[in-house]
């Protein structure tokens, strides 16, 4: 299994991680044989099993719609990197 | 008073509760000896001695008061993944250099509940990711027992902190392995709970279906201890199970005659050091003698293990960080106006290497074409996993398997080979997948270096593998040997 440089390219970006050229380099070297391990999956037969999603069996919590104390407007702004008065300040997201 | 820091949790319990010793003693005899040590263990990220101070001073007045639990007044330290309110909680990253939570996760609350004292945050594999910890952002971790050795991972400074006495116990977070194989590794006891016993919340989510939260400790009393501390549900966390909470510390009997312990021949690799296998096949003679009965038992899926974890874990991984935008908190690169570059570069610089890789391979199992070949397969995969485990427990009350195939190997021996590293989590990672509780317990040395012991049990059998791990740690001196620092 071989990824070339788009594919790992298009995969960076669906992370939104903005790669270096070394980084894709390794990455280029790293996955395929990662990915190749996982090939052994396929010699196991799974056609009437069902999928696992969590170990033990848990059941959807519900509660009651109680109102309670949330964190202060400035416990909520601590750790916003750019703060604008009370509001967390964004990159443009709409073009005009 | 002498070196304090030697005692266990039950000697200090005694002396704090006869006021023979304060906690302020006790947690500045850590404070001094983190000084003496740690510029060449580096098992914090964090130390807060003004915290831990003033905490011990409360812990003294609780104590003045009658008020004198298990682990009132004894300082630990705290796997930085685990968020404390006011304690920069960096989770091993650049990505949360300067994160400081404004809410304590639920068993730091438990632990500051019956007054425990918290000495510092443990370095760790960034968010939890590794086996060696030396992908801490920050530094490695070393060794006590040799330095240029790694202490293991990802809660290798909880491990390493523990065995060089530079905390009476820590809190470690175990997703493949990561509390059991530093244990293993540093010589000390480390269990990993079942899945939903300890609650989450608060614990920095890496996969979230396979994480748990659990005690390092030097003996397996005072790691029973903590677990009744740092158990039992929570409405904070939906995957925490509504269970009563029994006392762990009465469940160790010493006594093992007739429990019949399986070996599952899976976990005895062609790969495994011969070190390690004399010192495991040695164990279990041990427990034969006290009356264990050992049951030769086959688990067939082990060998899937690997690749069903390492797609799983990966794909978790990738939706749970993608919430480092550089918006709400962590690093934010802000020289550009432009959101979609913003993001790109704060996540390039923020996450290191392996991070990117798990991110990276994560989003192509889950990705349009390779979702079903991939995460269903390997959630399909798991299923069965679960049903080996499942059968063999209809047989037997517990699994006897090394903790890790290799001892400490040194910094460096398996950073540039991914394949390699991953390789190495291979008897731990199965437990993870079925959502069991499995403890390493000190079992010997091999050329100088620990070995641990792996007991896995059913769900919810902590008392059951942790009376096993005491019967085997009372007929053996393992637990008292401890490295020797210069």
């Amino acid at each position: 299994m071989d990824l070339d440089n788009t594919e790992i390219e298009h995969l960076a970006s669906l992370v939104r991680i903005t790669l270096s050229a070394v980084d894709i380099d390794t990455l280029k070297d790293q996955l395929p044989k990662i990915l190749e391990q996982f090939e052994l999956l396929n010699e196991v037969d799974t056609s009437d099993i069902s999928p696992t999603g969590h170990a033990v069996n848990v059941e959807s919590v519900m509660r009651q719609d109680e109102l309670r104390t949330p964190l202060s407007t400035d416990e909520v702004l601590s750790n916003v990197p750019n703060v604008l008065g009370d509001h967390i300040r964004v990159k443009t997201v709409l073009e005009e | 008073m002498g070196e304090l820091w030697k005692l266990s949790l039950a000697e200090m319990h005694d002396l704090l509760r006869g006021k023979s010793i304060s906690s302020v003693e006790l947690t500045q005899s850590y404070l001094d000896r983190i000084k003496a040590v740690e510029s060449d263990i580096k098992a914090y990220i964090t130390i807060c001695e003004d915290v831990a101070l003033k905490q011990a001073e409360q812990a003294d007045i609780r104590i003045a008061k009658g008020d004198c639990q298990k682990l009132t007044g004894i300082p630990f330290q705290i796997k930085d993944l685990i968020a404390t309110k006011g304690i920069k909680t960096t989770c091993g990253s650049k990505m949360l250099e300067d994160y400081v939570p404004v809410f304590n996760a639920t068993c730091v609350e438990r632990l500051a509940g019956v007054g425990a004292v918290v000495l510092g945050k443990g370095n760790m594999d960034e968010f939890g990711m590794g086996s060696s910890c030396e992908n801490s952002a920050f530094y490695p971790t070393k060794n006590p027992w040799d330095k240029d050795r790694i202490p293991g991972g990802s809660s290798g400074g909880g491990a390493a902190a523990v065995a060089a006495g530079e905390a009476a116990y820590a809190i470690g977070s175990d997703t493949g392995g990561s509390i059991r194989q530093p244990a293993a590794m540093c010589g000390i006891v480390g269990l990993k709970p079942t899945y939903g016993l300890v609650s989450r919340y608060g614990l920095v989510a890496y996969a979230s279906s396979f994480d748990q939260v659990g005690p390092m400790t030097r003996n397996v009393q005072d790691c029973a201890a903590i677990l009744e501390v740092i158990s039992g549900h929570d409405e904070f966390d939906s995957t925490s199970l509504p269970r009563q909470v029994p006392s762990y510390s009465d469940s160790l009997d010493g006594n093992i005659a007739g429990v019949r312990l399986g070996i599952p021949e899976e976990y005895f690799l062609d790969g495994m050091e011969s070190g390690v296998r004399e010192r495991v096949n040695s164990a279990i003679e041990t427990l034969k003698e006290m009356g264990a009965i050992i049951v030769p038992v086959s688990l067939p899926t082990t060998k899937y293990a690997l690749a069903c974890y390492y797609i799983l874990a990966p794909s978790e991984c990738s939706a749970n960080l993608a919430r480092y935008d550089g918006v709400k908190y962590g690093y934010s690169y802000q020289d550009t106006e432009d959101m979609w570059e913003a993001m790109g570069v704060t996540r390039s610089r923020g996450f290191g290497m392996e991070v990117k890789r798990r991110i990276m391979l994560g989003t192509y199992a889950l990705s349009s074409g390779y979702y079903d070949a991939f995460y269903l397969k390997a959630q399909k995969v798991r299923t069965l996993i679960r049903n080996d485990f499942d059968s063999v427990f209809q047989q037997v009350d517990a699994l006897i398997a090394p903790t890790s195939p290799v001892v400490a190997f040194e910094h460096g021996d398996r950073t540039d080979d991914p394949v390699r590293m991953y390789s190495i989590d291979v008897c731990t990672l199965p437990v993870n997948i079925a959502g069991l509780p499995a403890v390493s317990v000190p079992c010997g040395l091999s050329d100088g270096l620990p070995v641990g012991l792996q007991i896995i049990g059913p769900h919810f059998s902590e008392g059951n593998i942790l009376n096993i791990a005491y019967s085997y740690e009372r007929n053996t001196e393992w637990s008292k040997f401890v490295p020797v620092m210069n």
